[in-house]
């Protein structure tokens, strides 16, 4: 195969714009899937186990995605340890979101919650055990029995490592599968034609700095999540809202993008999560003071109450003065209680961390811990069969023929405006397997490929050869901070009105100068600046639409918390925001109350 | 600070230089990957690959001061300056610090990394004593990082024939699992002068290992299983 450097591309697209989409490498593949964490593999694995070619891409070779640095467990109510059943665990879903979550969707994950667990056990997960043989399950927040009653122990775990776990037993059963990894490749941009169908992607290949077309007659987002606009987060540098801004580039809504999940311990200082299930394994929250405040909070689950509450709990602490250390800047997380061999055994990973990270051996210290940026609740607007849906003819909710999305960077929605831990694990086996298996169907239906448009990869090359060309930009670095520190000032735990206004603003410059950054590396090989540099445009795009729909919803409802609006307000706000790119519009949608078989939800106050 | 970093750009140097580098650490910049960050945003064009900031993802292995480990997990405090930085030694070199790992993963994907047992599964889990699972504890946090098989001669010497601790570490993880159905198979694909009788315990592996794994012990434990199964 010819390969066409970056520097011959560019040259190319200067000199004769339309031979360009033409000379560009095509590689043609029945699916194209992008990102290899445990959604795109769980996809993968139903697609190549049924004999189609699918190509997985991914940014880092497929263990290294986020997912490996999941913690806490899987939500599925096996009911090993205390009596449960998926109907308690849909209770608690849709109470979480806050009301935001769509309860045909919640309901469809929680009945096949158990399944995908024992399915992932049969594929070798090393759950630990019970002394009966039986998947070792803990405590989590907002977790009941009886819709409400009593604490349920329904995550699923192996030890502190669940997601590494997971993402390798994952990466297992496609070496099995025989799966095509094309490892160190980053999808640029979204390939639509004039239907506005979807028929791939184009994609950077890293290590060479070629660029190709991949053709697919199915093509899954799997990218994850972007919590990497803020700059205390729990995520990898890797985690910059890849598809969200490719979807919202070609045209595609975002949806809630102002519901981001803010976990109440990450590491004073440095961002690095500490799991809830110390809380679930008994560990405590402590102000300066030595109190135990959660039980003012939240007097009923207290730690373990949802995490928007602990978060907005902690924040209120800091503010009114109650945080430790010189600065009262911090909270601690204590856990000496639950002994060495608890710790040890359940908890080695966070003891780890602590000890690397915060300098303290939570065997005999408290952990320094703060809230911090860690999940993104909205994405791309999808179905329970993972295909992407949009307003375009006929209604709120038309599929995007050809175009899937599942995991962190896809909004079902069933995590609304909260979500509970441990369901996104959850959420990326079970609608990775669904939208794996409706990709099938549907291939079976459109059995040949889409023209690609003629200039399929012009806005993928155009904003390489933007980069290659910029003399006297800003660095990559410099904008990257100046965005981070922007959403963490203006669009944090609590939200105030002139700051979400001026934010609008600030991020929109912010946006103007990230198109004018400049990298000095210009060689072909493996450039890190350049993925960077792209990645940074990504980040933009994710940032814009959170501060636009934050600034719009004059409302509190789960992890979106106005100062000036401190209530839910069902009457006007029961309802999806859809953030459009061009003119950053805003429309909405009605939130899909109705369950698939069982009586819906109705919005209630949230107490717990 | 000081450093002294391995370069190299196939795409327009001809041979490696090592490169010094002084620079103002800020207080944040706990860990040597805070540093090279920091490094970074004056000098973009070096490479390395890093992700989860936390020792979890195995992305950034390389040679620190002689000894691999991972950037991420490696205190700046105590580093002896200049601090040399080199890529993991004994993988070709695609840019500055980053390896072409083909070779390692190979060797991963030739141990049957997956579990084997052809019994049709069970409506539920399939049940593991505590006591069974814990045979698994210190093989399947395995990382991937390579900072083991990358410290070890003999597989510097034969990347191609000897599997190395790495991947001998996860032959045993499905050895060591009771679900696990394909034991004989996988003695016999390892019952070969190079693929497992070519360590000779000389231990830089569990030296070096970022998650305190000990792929030594696992091949001890796999050469004791294949002479249990000759008597
Ligand atoms: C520290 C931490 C702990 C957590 N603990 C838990 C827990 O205990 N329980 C729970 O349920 N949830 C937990 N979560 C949340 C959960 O882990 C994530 O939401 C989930 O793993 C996301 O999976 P994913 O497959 O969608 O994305 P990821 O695993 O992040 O994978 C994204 C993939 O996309 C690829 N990619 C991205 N952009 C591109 C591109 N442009 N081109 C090519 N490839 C690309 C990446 O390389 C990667 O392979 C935790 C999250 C964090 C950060
Ligand atoms: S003990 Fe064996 S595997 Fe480990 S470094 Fe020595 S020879 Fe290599
Ligand atoms: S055994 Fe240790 S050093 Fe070797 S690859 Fe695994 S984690 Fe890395
Ligand atoms: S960056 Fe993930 S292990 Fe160091």
């Amino acid at each position: 195969m010819k390969s066409y450097g970056i520097y011959e591309l560019n040259y190319a697209i200067c000199e004769f714009k339309h031979e360009i989409s033409v000379a560009i490498v095509r590689r043609k593949f029945d699916a194209v899937i992008v990102g290899a964490g445990g959604a795109g593999m769980r996809a993968a694995l139903q697609l190549s186990e049924a004999g189609l070619k699918v190509a997985v891409l991914s940014k880092v070779f497929p263990t290294r995605s986020h997912t490996v640095a999941a913690q806490g467990g899987i939500a599925a109510a096996l009911g090993n340890v205390t009596e449960d059943n998926w109907h308690w665990h849909m209770y608690d879903t849709v109470k979480g979101s806050d009301y935001l979550g769509d309860q045909d969707a919640i309901e469809f994950m929680c009945r096949q919650a158990s399944e995908v667990v024992y399915e992932l056990e049969h594929y070798g997960m090393p759950f630990d055990r019970l002394e009966n043989g039986k998947i070792y399950q803990r405590p989590f927040g907002g977790q009941s029995q009886n819709f409400g009653g009593a604490q349920a122990t329904r995550s699923c775990a192996a030890a502190d490592r669940t997601g590494h776990a997971m993402l390798h037993t994952l990466y297992q059963r496609n070496v099995q599968a025989n799966t095509q990894f094309f490892v160190e490749w980053m999808a640029l941009d979204l390939i639509r034609d004039e239907e506005g169908d979807v028929c791939g992607v184009t994609a950077l290949d890293i290590e060479t700095g070629e660029v190709m077309a991949l053709q697919a007659r199915a093509t899954l987002f799997a990218t994850g999540g972007g919590a990497r606009i803020f700059s205390a987060s729990t995520n990898a540098f890797i985690n910059t809202g890849d598809g969200l801004a490719m979807s919202a580039r070609a045209g595609v809504p975002l949806e809630d993008m102002e519901f981001w999940q803010f976990h109440p311990t990450g590491v004073y200082g440095v961002g690095v999560l500490i799991s809830e299930a110390v809380r679930g394994e008994g560990g405590y929250l402590l102000n300066k003071d030595g109190e135990r405040f959660m039980e003012r909070y939240a007097p009923n689950a207290k730690d373990l109450a949802s995490r928007d509450v602990v978060s907005r709990a902690l924040t209120t602490e800091l503010k009114e003065g109650r945080g430790c250390g010189r600065d009262a800047d911090y909270l601690l997380l204590k856990l000496d209680h639950l002994g060495a061999d608890v710790i040890k055994t359940r908890l080695p990973g966070i003891r780890e961390i602590a000890i690397k990270f915060a300098h303290a051996d939570p065997i005999h210290d408290p952990i320094p811990v703060v809230p911090t940026a860690h999940y993104m609740m909205g994405g791309i607007p999808t179905n329970f069969y993972g295909q992407v849906v949009a307003p375009y003819k006929t209604g709120p909710e038309e599929v995007v023929q050809g175009f899937y999305a599942v995991g962190e960077c896809a909004c079902v929605s069933v995590h609304g405006g909260n979500r509970l831990g441990t369901n996104s694990l959850l959420d990326i086996l079970v609608f990775g397997r669904a939208a794996g298996n409706r990709m099938i169907e549907d291939l079976k239906k459109n059995r040949h490929h889409k023209h690609l448009p003629a200039d399929a990869s012009d806005k993928a090359l155009a904003r390489l050869s933007r980069l290659n060309d910029q003399k006297d930009g800003e660095s990559v670095a410099q904008v990257g901070d100046l965005l981070r520190k922007t959403m963490q000032t203006h669009c944090g735990v609590f939200r105030f009105p002139d700051m979400l206004k001026q934010g609008v603003e600030k991020i929109g410059e912010v946006a103007e100068r990230a198109m004018r950054t400049e990298i000095k590396d210009k060689s072909r090989v493996f450039n890190t600046a350049r993925v960077e540099a792209l990645e940074l445009e990504n980040l933009v795009e994710v940032a814009v639409a959170t501060m636009v729909s934050a600034e719009a919803r004059t409302e509190s409802r789960g992890a979106h918390a106005r100062d000036d609006f401190p209530n839910r307000d069902d009457d006007r706000w029961l309802k999806h925001t859809l953030y459009f790119r061009e003119g950053q519009r805003l429309d909405y949608k009605p939130v899909r109350l109705k369950p698939l078989t069982v009586e819906s939800f109705p919005p209630k106050a949230r107490t717990y | 600070m000081r450093f002294s970093i391995y370069r190299f750009d196939p795409d327009k140097d001809e041979k490696p230089y090592m490169q010094d580098y002084d620079i103002a650490l800020e207080p944040a910049d706990r860990m040597l990957l805070d540093a090279l960050v920091r490094i970074k945003t004056v000098d973009d064009s070096l490479s390395l690959r890093r992700s989860c900031r936390e020792g979890v993802c195995g992305s950034d292995g390389m040679n620190i001061n002689g000894r691999n480990g991972l950037a991420c997990v490696t205190p700046v405090a105590g580093l002896k300056e200049p601090v040399e930085l080199r890529p993991l030694p004994g993988l070709p070199v695609i840019r500055d610090l980053i390896v072409d790992m083909t070779q390692f993963f190979k060797q991963y994907h030739s141990v049957k990394p997956y579990l084997i047992n052809n019994d049709p599964p069970p409506e539920t889990e399939r049940l593991q004593s505590p006591e069974e699972r814990a045979q698994l504890d210190g093989l399947y946090e395995c990382i991937l990082c390579a900072c083991c098989s990358t410290a070890c001669p003999s597989f510097w010497w034969n990347p191609d024939k000897f599997v190395g601790p790495a991947g001998l570490l996860q032959a045993y993880r499905f050895l060591a699992d009771s679900r696990d159905q394909a034991t004989a198979e996988r003695l016999d694909y390892l019952e070969d002068p190079y693929r497992l009788f070519r360590c000779h315990s000389i231990m830089n592996c569990v030296d070096v290992c970022p998650k305190d794994l000990n792929p030594t012990r696992a091949i001890g434990r796999i050469k004791d299983m294949m002479v249990k199964r000759t008597v």
